[in-house]
């Protein structure tokens, strides 16, 4: 039985459907995330997890019992906002002492636990300060180690490094990472960040519009998208739709409009599809003045129409007689290299079969 | 530029004077060493003898107090009470009837409960004027509790709850507390209204109850002794004291309350 079962719930504000009839298992002890661009209802669903807002339709259990009747000071779940929500007027030890307190835990016992929650996020010696006197990454951890004090069954954690500084939310993931290994306790972590999904997450599930479009392991997120969606918000991503014009063994050829004739692997169980998109992405891409002799099973001329240097590779975006513009990346490898080729240069891509990913329609 | 600033600073400091310089002059006058208010004689603190030693006075005194602790105490919790509803239920008709009192003029509340207190025959005297200060408190206090509470973030609440707090424990441990800056402005506003307030208290005093700006209504009647300069001299302190504890506490509170 999974420790959080949500099934088949809708939220709706009006006439908008915030949530919509989504059903996912969270199980114990894993770090899982729901990732989807602003306003696909991310908080919205956590917010019912954690009380403050209930399902229009479906329910929600945790460890088999539904919660539809239990306020949110009653549930085993703890929140760590995006905006910390410390209580400004208790220091750092108030705090994290306040659920304690709240759960009636002897004051014998209390000391020895608020150590062990800031041992846990590395804030030991904080105790007398106040919220104003920390860094934005300092009452993050307080907040942390407030949801953690009390072991509660599930940690909820609402876009937690937003508001942070590039380098300190590469730290503080890594932290996570680490924290939630050593915990134990199942973490619900929202982001609309791929990479920060891609790197912290058990499993993913990508939302758009109120549904999940897709509910995987990461690698498999990136690797294999379901839809067009996943395909393009999980990094960048070259789609190419059209009718299948072809389909031998296990090699799709897909008619582009405006490219040509595509041809991608699929794996064997694949149901014939009479439409589909192929999703490239762009460091799959080949890209020379002319293809390699007797090679790739796809190449394509064209022109290149812009390029972004962005330190350690450049993104070239190259136009085709066609009309199509196709994202092609290259590593610059040789230090001091910003680009291989120049804006308006002719040049060759080209990709095997296997390098792209067929998403039937 | 310069020009018009001057222009703008002379108008301020003619309105300034308009205000203070007749206050000023019962504040000299009152340390007068001459029974009339004309010419300065010489200073003397007799006129604060005499006070300290009227019994009309300080039975005026005594009652304005107990109504000024008893009227704010009340008022400050009905309208804490009144402030957090407004806030949380976001009704429109709420706040129009909380804070229309505040809008209604003076003389009209003052009738309005004077006639029902005789409605209800309730014996005019220092409960029913307890009561009507009580009324016209309640407003003032609300605002000022629900601009503190507007300022508060939101998510604080239901961080309380979601530590295991109930709606009640969030409230004593996590809102009250922030707003208590709010509450307590409040309640020293009340203070000072209650303690001031001549036109509703002279409808709802009756005969016998005498309050501390009933006093010297009485006491001009006669005559303006400098006596009545003394005790204005006090009262002002008073007053001018407790706004300014008020604002030091919640800097918003001169800019959301009407002034006194
Ligand atoms: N109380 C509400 N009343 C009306 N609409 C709401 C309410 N709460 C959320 N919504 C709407 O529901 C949708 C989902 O909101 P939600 O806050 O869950 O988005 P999100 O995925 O968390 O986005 P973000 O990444 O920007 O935080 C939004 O379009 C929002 O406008
Ligand atoms: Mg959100």
């Amino acid at each position: 039985m999974a420790l959080l079962d949500i099934q088949r719930v809708t939220r709706r504000f009006g006439d908008f459907t915030a949530i919509d009839d989504v059903s996912l298992a969270i199980e114990a002890g894993e770090f899982f995330t729901l990732l989807g661009p602003s306003g696909c209802g991310k908080t919205t669903l956590l917010r019912m997890i954690a009380g403050f807002d209930l399902p229009d339709a479906g329910r929600i259990l945790l460890n088999g019992k539904d919660l539809a009747d239990t306020p949110p000071e009653r549930r085993p779940v703890r929140t760590v906002f995006q905006s910390y929500a410390l209580f400004p007027h208790m220091t750092v030890e108030g705090n994290v002492a306040f659920p304690l307190e709240m759960a009636r835990v002897p004051a014998s016992e209390r000391k020895a636990r608020i150590e062990g929650a800031l041992e846990d996020v590395r804030l030991q010696g904080f105790n007398k300060r106040y919220p104003h006197e920390l860094s934005g990454g300092q009452r993050q951890r307080v907040a942390i180690a407030r949801a953690l004090v009390t072991h509660p069954a599930m940690l909820l954690l609402d876009e937690p490094l937003a508001a942070l500084d590039a380098k300190l939310r590469e730290d503080l993931s890594i932290e996570l990472i680490n924290l939630q290994k050593e915990v134990g306790i199942a973490f619900v972590y929202v982001t609309h960040d791929q990479s920060e999904a891609l790197a912290l997450s058990h499993r993913i599930a990508v939302m758009n519009r109120g549904r999940v479009e897709q509910l995987d392991e990461p690698s498999k997120i990136y690797g294999f998208p379901r839809t067009a969606f996943v395909a393009d918000f999980i990094g960048h991503c070259n789609l190419f739709g059209g009718p299948v014009a072809n389909r031998a063994n296990d090699v799709v050829t897909v008619d582009v409009a405006d490219l040509g004739p595509v041809r991608v692997g699929v794996a064997a169980g694949i149901a014939n599809a009479a439409k589909g998109t192929v999703a490239i992405r762009p460091e799959k891409i080949r890209i020379a003045a002319s293809a390699p002799e007797g090679t790739p099973d796809n190449h394509f001329r064209g022109t290149v129409e812009d390029l972004l240097y962005m330190g350690d590779v450049t993104v070239y975006r190259v136009s085709t007689p066609g009309g199509a513009k196709v994202e092609a990346l290259l590593a610059n490898s040789q230090s001091g290299r910003a680009k291989f080729f120049e804006v308006g240069d002719a040049v060759e891509m080209s990709w095997p079969v296997g390098a792209g990913h067929f998403i039937p329609e | 530029m310069r020009r018009r600033s001057a222009w703008l600073y002379a108008a301020a400091l003619c309105a300034y004077a308009f205000l203070y310089v007749p206050l000023a002059i019962v504040v000299l006058y009152s340390f007068n060493d001459s029974r009339l208010n004309a010419e300065w004689v010489g200073f003397t603190l007799a006129w604060y003898k005499t006070l300290f030693a009227d019994d009309q006075m300080i039975t005026a005194a005594g009652n304005s107090l107990l109504i000024g602790i008893v009227a704010s105490f009340v008022s400050t919790v009905l309208g804490t009470l009144a402030g957090v509803a407004m806030h949380r239920y976001r009704l429109r008709v709420l706040p129009i009837l909380i804070v229309a009192p505040i809008a209604i003029p003076e003389i009209l509340t003052g009738v309005s409960l004077l006639i029902f207190f005789v409605m209800l025959n309730f014996t005019l005297g220092l409960g029913s004027v307890a009561l009507a200060h009580i009324a016209f408190c309640i407003g003032f206090v609300a605002i000022v509790v629900r601009a503190r509470l507007a300022g508060m973030d939101e998510t604080l609440t239901e961080a309380a709850r979601d530590c295991g707090a109930t709606p009640s424990q969030a409230f004593r441990r996590v809102t009250l507390p922030l707003i208590m800056p709010g509450v307590v402005a409040g309640a020293l506003m009340a203070f000072t209204l209650s303690i001031d307030d001549f036109v509703i208290t002279f409808f709802t005093a009756g005969a016998g109850t005498v309050t501390l700006p009933l006093q010297i209504y009485s006491m001009i009647k006669i005559s303006v002794t400098p006596e009545v300069n003394a005790v204005s001299t006090l009262l002002m302190l008073l007053t001018l004291l407790l706004i300014v504890v008020a604002a030091k506490i919640s800097p918003t509170l001169l800019r959301t309350a009407r002034e006194p």
